[in-house]
């Protein structure tokens, strides 16, 4: 890598307090995301890549903390800034669109002043300029009348022109870094591909990094450039987006790259039974011993159960975390 | 105009209401021993006991009595108070706005009082000032408004000599200030608690987590955010408060002396002067859906997604 990371996390261990004991809920979370750089964090659905995220942008909360490692922005550790700076970048610096658009807006507020507040929080503007920038920013997100739609209330535009709007949030103070956690699971289908196009056009016209967080492998390989997959709270594969189709090392991330359904060859052989990886994600309070894939992996042996796996650099780029990676 | 539509439907659903409370008003006065007659005198001449009552049209059976009354109260005649002879309009018109000062007061006092409590004690649950509100909440809804009352007397008027200890005065805020707050003391608890609970549950709503993704300090995203949101319930809860303060005013009016509907109604029922109860009560009634009526419409002024249809 040559250029210095835009944001480097390194070892990041995000802690669980249920009361009576803290449990790692993520652990030796590292990764480095580059200036303009596309970045995705993949996995099932309570695999830490949410809350990994909410710590970037320092929105953990009780009972969530961040319990070791450092996040550095722009070259500076950022996890313990005091609140007013960490609210200086954020919004500012690190801007956040997540997954429910409906609830993600608040309702009884028009949304036009919902992206204003940014440039009066973070611009220094009258409320009267920031309408008029925000009435640009909704332009700039393809919303059609944008100077009718500022008044309108979240309750009166679709899902697709929610999300625009949480876009046009998101980009108004042009942030460096932009974290989408899954910002079209709750789309329709052909509004995705939309949402996703302008995502990404905006921020390569501004240069702005995207961290985009999915359990839609695909998705994110179509958009990112480098791909992380979690599991049970750790990073157990790191890649170029086009070699993880191509030789998955880990298990898990074979299982991924098998379970998604993919038209031409082996469809066209009648062979387009799905797969799927058995079992599920184990609770946070209860992860098992070794490797954390190991209950649901095929190719464990006893090492899996007792040793929990170093990260392997590949001799053809990228990292793995696992004792019989190819 | 769905609005104005909106309005006269709802002005037009208060009349069944309105007749359905005149009746068991009715139904209960022909049902309980006793008349204005007895109330005057234990033993009073048979006679004069007949000739009274018939002047006062009380010797007709209750249906009749029933429709005399109702042709007249569509008319806007209330009819005449049996123990003072003066029509009953003009009665409850001298003591309106002295319940109106009492109740608004105390509104104004629980509102004032209530919501911000309920609001700080959100930001910081289980600290200290949440714990502390809390227990003035519970308190003041557990304790008796008489003997509230009484306490406060004894108190201020009194030991401290602060506030005179009853009646109307010139109707000032000193002669106000003690009878209002008695009443109050349970609306503020109730706000208080609902408050809290509501800006609780907003807290958590995703659009404050993205309020904070913006980066505002906590200050902001309650008064950007959460304060219009938590509006709604607290609304809800000043619009059922005000028909229980109207409903406890008459023991407060009572200690107080405080010449208002509620100790004119405790007077008439006590003088069995039908007209008189009738006539307060249908007015408690009326007051108190011309509030929910307010309130309902304030609703889709807070609340962008409530239509009228």
């Amino acid at each position: 890598m040559t250029e210095a990371p835009l944001i480097e996390v390194e070892d990041l261990r995000i802690d669980l307090d249920d009361g009576a004991k803290r449990v790692a809920a993520a652990e030796g979370v590292s990764f480095r995301i580059s200036r303009g750089e596309t970045f995705g964090l993949v996995g099932e659905s309570g695999c830490g890549k949410s809350i990994t995220a909410l710590a970037l942008i320092g929105l953990l909360r009780p009972p969530l903390s961040i319990g070791s490692g450092v996040i550095r922005f722009e070259g500076k550790e950022i996890q313990h800034l005091s609140a007013a700076k960490q609210r200086d970048l954020r919004g500012n610096s690190i801007a956040m669109i997540f997954q429910e658009p409906m609830t993600a807006l608040n309702p009884v507020s028009p949304v036009g002043r919902q992206i204003a507040e940014m440039f009066v929080l973070h611009k220094g503007k009258s409320w009267r300029e920031a309408n008029k920038l925000a009435i640009e920013a909704l332009a700039d997100v393809r919303v059609p009348a944008p100077e009718r739609r500022v008044n309108d209330y979240p309750h009166q535009l679709s899902g697709g022109m929610r999300q625009r709007v949480m876009i046009a949030i998101a980009l108004a103070c042009g942030p460096d870094l932009l974290i989408a956690d899954e910002p079209t699971t709750a789309l329709d289908v052909t509004v995705q591909a939309e949402i996703i196009e302008l995502m990404r056009n905006l921020c390569a016209e501004r240069g702005t990094a995207i961290l985009m967080i999915s359990h839609d492998l695909g998705l994110v390989a179509n958009v990112c450039r480098r791909v992380a997959v979690m599991y049970a709270g750790r990073i157990v594969e790191e890649r170029g987006s086009a070699d993880i189709f191509r030789n998955p090392s880990h298990p898990y991330t074979q299982g991924l790259v098998d379970s998604l359904p993919r038209l031409g060859s082996r469809a066209a052989l009648g062979r387009n039974r799905l797969k799927e990886i058995a079992g599920v994600v184990p609770a946070i309070t209860s992860f098992p011993d070794g490797c954390r894939f190991n209950p649901r992996c095929a190719q464990a042996t006893e090492i899996c159960r007792t040793t929990a796996p170093k990260t392997d650099m590949l001799e053809a780029g990228g990292l793995v975390r696992c004792h019989h990676h190819a | 105009m769905p609005m104005l539509s909106f309005l006269i439907r709802r002005l037009l659903q208060t009349i069944p209401t309105v007749l359905a409370v005149v009746l068991l008003v009715f139904v209960l006065f022909s049902v309980v021993p006793g008349s204005i007659v007895s109330s005057m005198s234990d033993d009073a001449d048979p006679q004069v006991e007949l000739r009274m009552k018939q002047q006062l049209g009380l010797d007709d059976p209750v249906h009749v009595r029933f429709g005399k009354y109702i042709a007249k109260l569509a008319t806007g005649d209330f009819g005449t108070s049996f123990r003072t002879r003066e029509p009953v309009t003009t009665m409850i018109a001298k003591r309106a706005w002295p319940t109106l000062q009492l109740i608004f007061t105390s509104m104004a006092f629980a509102v004032l009082l209530g919501v911000p409590l309920g609001f700080v004690a959100a930001l910081r649950p289980g600290g200290f000032v949440d714990s502390a509100a809390m227990f003035v909440a519970v308190s003041g809804l557990s304790i008796a408004k008489f003997w509230l009352g009484l306490v406060l007397m004894y108190l201020f008027a009194l030991k401290l000599g602060w506030l005179p200890s009853f009646g109307y005065g010139d109707g000032s805020l000193k002669y106000l200030l003690l009878p209002a707050v008695t009443l109050g003391v349970s609306p503020m608890a109730l706000l208080a608690r609902t408050t809290r609970a509501a800006v609780l549950e907003i807290m958590t709503a995703d659009f404050v987590r993205t309020a904070r993704s913006k980066g505002m300090s906590e200050i902001r995203v309650v008064k950007w955010h959460v304060m219009r949101n938590a509006l709604v319930i607290i609304l809800t809860t000043m619009g059922l408060q005000f028909g229980a303060l109207m409903g406890q005013a008459v023991v407060v009016e009572k200690l107080f002396s405080w010449p208002g509907i509620g100790s004119l109604l405790v007077d008439s029922v006590l003088q069995r002067d039908v007209p008189a109860v009738q006539g307060s009560i249908l007015v408690v009634v009326l007051a108190f859906l011309a509030i929910n009526l307010l309130i309902d419409v304030l609703y889709g002024v807070i609340d962008p997604r409530i239509r009228y249809a």
